[in-house]
């Protein structure tokens, strides 16, 4: 039986794959993908053994950089990302978690310098336990996955 | 050498070490006027009593001249003046900025700006490393040494930054900790987990009289009425967490105890008489203290 895509091939571009579906809207966020030209194709509520429900998206004609698709790690850190040229997985890379985060994401301490004036946030990523918890530079205070609100550029 | 004091974290156990060694030249001969040359700002966006005025006696002590505020009230902050801007516009005209601030972070970022050095003087609940460096100055005056101690913290261990600071501080030599709190005020774990990590003993309780006899710092905080949702609990846990004289019949004979002020009735008026009581001298060797952080900042590390 011929397996069918919910979400078409794409000829060359980025594929990221195992996004949890209720953070595909913040991956594009933080990819800046909403004021992107290229094409782009997304399926979201797909059926995933590892997941329960994932998304996906593909972006035509775009790479990204090590650094650049890294900052997804903080809300999808399981994704997988495929580059692909004329409709061939040429290189499937693993998201490895950066050890600091700029902008991005919001401190949780509303006492925050960063939340009162123009400062941009900057943390420290603690990797003890399976969720990433973030330590802000400024304020001192952790901000754990429960609490984490990405900043929107949009 | 930091640039900047921000943090207790800034000062690694040598470079604390150097503090108390230069606040005690300071302590044997405070008028050292060798920063004639120098204008220091003092920059207090919130109230404060002991420390802007200890650390502006420290300046001038140290010859140096001030200037500064200690009202944002008056300044061009109600005019909606960023934070970012004052600090650019006072590293112009100071050598070195000392700086109170409501919200937390904001002296880090103020370091991150400013082109001479930046002393944090307070951010909002986070950090006031000069208040934990001179408690350390306090404890090796009046124990000979820094090593080996019991230190009892009590009172408010949950949001009272000076026993978290000084808990950090202290792990650099070997101290033995008792933490008595209420239940509402427990010491946070991840600072539990810090001490459990450096493999440095602590002990928890509710009462108050069973860490006096062997400790040799009782380190007290005031415990703020607004921490409490039940106010009936609040009017129990006060008076329970109050310390008299005659609880310090069998303390040892080295035992201070220590307190970063204001007191309200924590300490009853009866300790101060007391050889155990070290407050008062403790909030005066807050001067000697900010000379040897100033004198370091400026970049002189001996006399």
């Amino acid at each position: 039986m011929e397996k069918q895509l919910k979400v078409s091939a794409i000829k060359n571009g980025t594929v990221l794959d195992h996004i949890p579906a209720d953070q595909l809207f913040k991956v594009i966020d933080i990819l800046g993908l909403s004021t992107s030209s290229n094409q782009i194709t997304f399926g979201t509520n797909l059926d995933s053994k590892l997941l329960g429900k994932k998304a996906i998206i593909k972006i035509s004609d775009q790479f990204f950089k090590d650094d650049e698709i890294n900052r997804i790690a903080l809300i999808a850190p399981q994704a997988k990302i495929n580059i692909i040229q004329d409709f061939e997985v040429v290189e499937k890379r693993v998201l490895s978690t950066p050890s600091s985060i700029k902008g991005i994401a919001k401190c949780m301490n509303p006492a925050c310098i960063t939340n009162h004036q123009n400062v941009e946030t900057l943390f420290t990523t603690i990797t003890d336990s399976p969720e990433i918890k973030l330590l802000c530079h400024f304020c001192e205070k952790i901000t754990d996955h429960k609490n984490l609100k990405i900043i929107s550029k949009f | 050498m930091p640039k900047h004091l921000i943090s207790i974290h800034d000062f690694s156990k040598e470079e604390i070490l150097k503090v108390i060694s230069l606040a005690e030249d300071f302590e044997r001969d405070p008028s050292r006027p060798i920063f004639r040359d120098k204008v220091i700002a003092s920059i207090f966006f919130e109230p404060s009593t002991r420390t802007r005025l200890s650390f502006e006696t420290a300046a001038n002590r140290l010859g140096a001249r001030v200037i500064g505020f200690s009202d944002a009230g008056n300044t061009s902050v109600v005019k909606g003046e960023t934070l970012k801007d004052t600090i650019k516009m006072v590293s112009n005209y100071a050598d070195l900025i000392i700086m109170r601030h409501p919200l937390e972070g904001s002296a880090r970022y103020a370091s991150e700006i400013a082109s001479v050095p930046v002393i944090n003087a307070g951010d909002g609940a986070n950090q006031h490393p000069t208040q934990t460096l001179l408690d350390l100055y306090s404890i090796r005056k009046t124990q000979g040494r820094l090593t080996n101690l019991k230190i009892n913290m009590v009172g408010d261990l949950k949001y009272g930054r000076t026993v978290h600071s000084l808990l950090q501080a202290m792990s650099h030599f070997n101290p033995e900790f008792l933490f008595t709190s209420p239940e509402e005020l427990k010491m946070p774990n991840e600072y539990k987990e810090y001490l459990n990590k450096l493999g440095i003993p602590y002990k928890e309780t509710h009462n108050l009289e069973d860490g006096i006899r062997d400790s040799d710092i009782i380190y007290m905080t005031r415990v703020q009425q607004e921490r409490f949702t039940d106010a009936i609990e609040y009017e129990r846990v006060k008076n329970v967490y109050s310390l008299r004289q005659e609880m310090l019949e069998n303390a040892k004979t080295n035992m201070k105890i220590l307190h970063p002020l204001p007191r309200v009735n924590e300490i009853a008026q009866d300790v101060d008489n007391s050889k155990h009581a070290y407050y008062f001298e403790q909030a005066g060797n807050g001067v000697f203290t900010r000379m040897a952080i100033i004198t370091m900042l400026l970049g002189v590390n001996e006399l």
